[in-house]
């Protein structure tokens, strides 16, 4: 089925540059070789159907009718090497554990900017940097408990990192509901592969939450703190209470009384010991933050800052996925740790420093230009495909706020094939792996792929039509399985 | 549970109980229309009549005809009640608690609703409408029973019955009151062929035509009312819906029936009584209509005392709750 199908010289997850499969894709693509072409088109279908089902979406900003959508999913799963993986995952610990440490010191001791390896100026003038969070000291001596960094390959095939993310990272819902579907989808292949297990990703984030309750209480209480059914990440917020067990509760139904964080029941007030909360910094809490968020528990961050809650993650860690403190991050992980990246950054542009804003204006064509605190795919310019006005535009933006942008080079991105009409062809795509740190650092093997759908697109966020598919870690040999010995009639004779 | 939570639940639940119901109404009015000796004029106002919404109606539609009532209380989405914005509300209800209701739960909701929205847009021709009502009560008993069986019957469960059982025994005593509002042909088609035509379409839209005739054979209008609103063992019975609904209450406070802890239980109780030692003598000599609207206003109380004891978030914490609550007894 894909004979006709060409890299058209990309790297590409699941073939060689010659369009032999990779060595760990062979029983994925002999599976998908093996079926009818419609009968694979129908389970395309059938995972959309039951998307659509399960309710599985997100909600788009800014449109009325309709505004609930399924983020658009790919059945052909994307593949990634158990070798390769492992260094991936000695990377990104390698990185969250550096940044834990950047951020406690930012708002503690700020030895890194005493010693001038990151500009105090640019930590001071971040709009992600929080006062409020000076001197805190937060359970465990961790503020980044859940990340989901962007990791993206280029040409070579080598992997980068694209961007940290530390507040609410959202996608891992979607990683979840994916492998659910594809079980339904290619049960032979699980059956014969050894593809790396994800289900416990609920249990291991309740242990996590558990772990950092503040008071030693045998049964903390956890719960999801949601903006409510209007947010566009609400599925995950339900998914993921629903998941772990816990109370989902939004800022109205919580109050915080001799500073403590109760929530209010049909029986009457019940403490809380843990929040993850899906709000950002500036909603939290009027009295701390943003005065006109309705959304928040007013004292929820004295109570925090009292010890008498835990917050995941932790207000503050914006400090360290600011875009233009990135590109510092490789001078972050030898400062603290005093080793070398085992992940490397994308070459980064900060437009604060003189010589780099120059280079940056002359060669807005082929470089990508990010705003420092926007995501989502916003506030961005992709140069090649841009035009005349929209780079002028940009130029006046960069020149009045120089230390808003970066800029970095144009990625090729790598791709993937995906089933387009009654065909494959490639589309670009990157990668976020799902970091858990508690008791020891845990990276959920594999993480949400996510694909730009549009032919030729580098944009993949699911608000500007990016769409998603199923990762895999998979081992290059596989084992049979064990064959069931025991039969009825030996059974019986043991019992006997 | 959250007070937010036991309130999306309940609603969750009178919401597809009520989309049942207005479909039951809705079918059963095309089946007396059908009796009707020709050249009698089509009654479908009583029909608006009985949702108390005869005004508002009346300034988006005007007069009353077959299909705009119809339109309006099957697919109007302006109109809170049709069962288009029944649904809706009860999914929208169910999205904001899905961490604790069965996926199962979700999943055919969101299907219900889902199917019943492309309906709309379809425009379905009035003869195939009976199919499609028929398709909502499916769907509202397939919901209950997938609740049932499928959810822990605890606090949660017990909000959901008892807000299907309050909305079932209101609608049913909607459904009874229908007969008021419909007039015969003539003043002494009372007790003729007719008559008990329109009696047997009441009983068949609560689903009680064959379990009535095992139990009266012949159809009689003082049997037909006793039999939906003191009949205790029939499930869409006014009586059978209160007992049950009460049974939740005592189970989501933990107290004996019989007696009371809060108001909710204290009316409801009340109300259950009431019910409980009336006779249809006595309802039939101070009037059907009368009765049935007085029934009506004292639910109505039932559910305002449920929303403050459970619901209401705006009431103040006291002292005394925190106090105890100090150490987390759960």
């Amino acid at each position: 089925m894909f004979e006709q199908y060409d890299t058209e010289g990309f790297f590409d997850e699941l073939f060689e540059s010659g369009g032999n499969p990779r060595t760990f894709a062979q029983p994925l693509i002999q599976r998908i070789d093996s079926m009818p072409k419609e009968d694979l088109f129908r389970r395309q279908t059938e995972a959309d159907a039951a998307f659509m089902n399960m309710g599985v979406t997100f909600t788009v900003y800014g449109e009325n009718e309709g505004t609930e959508r399924i983020f658009p999913f790919d059945i052909i799963p994307r593949l990634v090497d158990g070798r390769e993986w492992e260094t991936v995952e000695k990377g990104l610990k390698q990185r969250i554990c550096a940044l834990n440490l950047f951020i406690n010191d930012v708002y503690n001791d700020q030895k890194i900017l005493k010693d001038g390896v990151v500009p105090a100026d640019l930590i001071l003038s971040a709009a992600s940097f929080r006062e409020q969070c000076i001197g805190l000291k937060p359970p465990r001596g961790i503020w980044c408990h859940i990340t989901g960094t962007d990791l993206i390959r280029d040409k070579d095939g080598s992997f980068y990192v694209l961007e940290d993310n530390l507040r609410c990272p959202s996608g891992v819902s979607y990683v979840l509901e994916n492998r659910h579907i594809l079980k339904r989808t290619f049960p032979y292949v699980f059956q014969t592969s050894q593809i790396r297990a994800i289900d416990d990703y609920p249990n291991r984030l309740r242990d996590l939450l558990e772990y950092l309750a503040p008071d030693p209480v045998a049964n903390p209480s956890v719960a999801v703190l949601t903006p409510g059914v209007y947010n566009s990440a609400y599925f995950e917020h339900s998914f993921l209470a629903r998941q772990m067990g816990v109370e989902l509760v939004e800022g109205r139904d919580l109050v915080v009384r001799n500073g403590f964080v109760y929530m209010r029941t049909t029986k009457g007030f019940q403490r809380v010991n843990v929040l993850y909360r899906r709000i950002d910094d500036d909603f939290l809490d009027p009295k701390a933050f943003n005065p006109e968020s309705l959304l928040g528990v007013p004292g929820l961050f004295d109570s925090y800052r009292q010890g008498k809650i835990a917050l995941v993650n932790a207000p503050g860690t914006g400090i360290a996925d600011d875009k233009v403190i990135y590109a510092f991050v490789p001078k972050i992980i030898k400062y603290y740790l005093d080793e070398d990246p085992i992940l490397p950054n994308v070459p980064t542009y900060v437009c604060s420093e003189p010589d780099d804003m120059k280079y940056v204006l002359e060669n807005l064509d082929t470089l990508v230009v990010k705003a420092a605190n926007e995501s989502g795919g916003y506030g961005m310019l992709v140069g090649v495909h841009s035009t005349e006005e929209q780079r002028a535009d940009f130029a006046e933006r960069i020149k009045a706020n120089p230390r808003n942008y970066i800029a970095q080079p144009t990625i090729s991105l790598s791709r993937a094939p995906v089933i387009v009409g009654d065909h494959f062809e490639g589309r670009h795509v990157d990668l976020r792996p799902f970091i858990l740190y508690g008791e020891d650092i845990f990276v959920l093997p594999g993480g949400l792929t996510r694909v730009a759908l549009k032919k030729g697109s580098l944009v993949v966020n699911s608000s500007q039509g990016g769409g998603s598919k199923d990762t895999w870690v998979v081992a290059d040999q596989y084992q049979p399985m064990r064959r069931m010995e025991q039969t009825q009639t030996a059974s019986m004779a043991q019992a006997s | 549970m959250l007070s937010r939570v036991a309130s999306a639940i309940y609603w969750m639940s009178r919401y597809i109980e009520r989309a049942e119901n207005v479909a039951r109404f809705v079918d059963v009015n095309f089946k007396l229309m059908l009796d009707m000796p020709s050249g009698t004029h089509n009654q479908w106002d009583p029909l608006v009549s009985i949702t108390g919404d005869l005004e508002w109606f009346k300034k988006k539609y005007g007069e009353p005809t077959q299909a705009n009532v119809v339109q309006f209380l099957t697919f109007d989405s302006e109109y809170p009640n049709s069962i288009y914005s029944c649904l809706e509300m009860a999914r929208e209800n169910a999205r904001s608690v899905r961490e604790v209701i069965s996926s199962e739960m979700w999943e055919q909701i969101n299907t219900f609703y889902l199917s019943t929205k492309k309906a709309a847009g379809v425009k379905l021709s009035l003869d195939r409408m009976h199919d499609f009502y028929a398709k909502v009560r499916d769907g509202s008993h397939l919901f209950s029973g997938i609740t049932d069986g499928t959810m822990s019957h605890g606090e949660g469960w017990n909000f959901a019955r008892m807000g299907r059982m309050l909305e079932r025994a209101d609608k049913t005593s909607r459904i009874v009151d229908i007969k008021y509002f419909i007039l015969l042909p003539r003043s002494y088609d009372v007790g003729t062929p007719i008559d008990n035509i329109q009696w047997s379409a009441l009983l068949s839209s609560a689903s009680g035509f064959h379990m009535y005739k095992k139990q009266y054979g012949h159809i009689d209008p003082n049997n037909v009312a006793q039999f939906l609103i003191l009949d205790r063992h029939f499930p869409r019975s006014i009586s059978f819906c209160l007992i049950r609904a009460e049974q939740s209450l005592h189970e989501i406070s933990n107290t004996p029936v019989g007696t009371f802890s809060n108001e909710a239980e204290q009316y409801l109780g009340r109300l259950r009584s009431d019910l409980n030692f009336t006779s249809i003598k006595e309802i039939v000599g101070q009037g059907m209509h009368e009765f049935l609207d007085g029934f009506q206003i004292k639910l109505n109380e039932v559910g305002e005392k449920i929303h403050q004891t459970f619901f209401d978030l705006s009431v103040g914490p006291s002292e005394h709750f925190f106090k105890q609550d100090l150490y987390q007894v759960n």
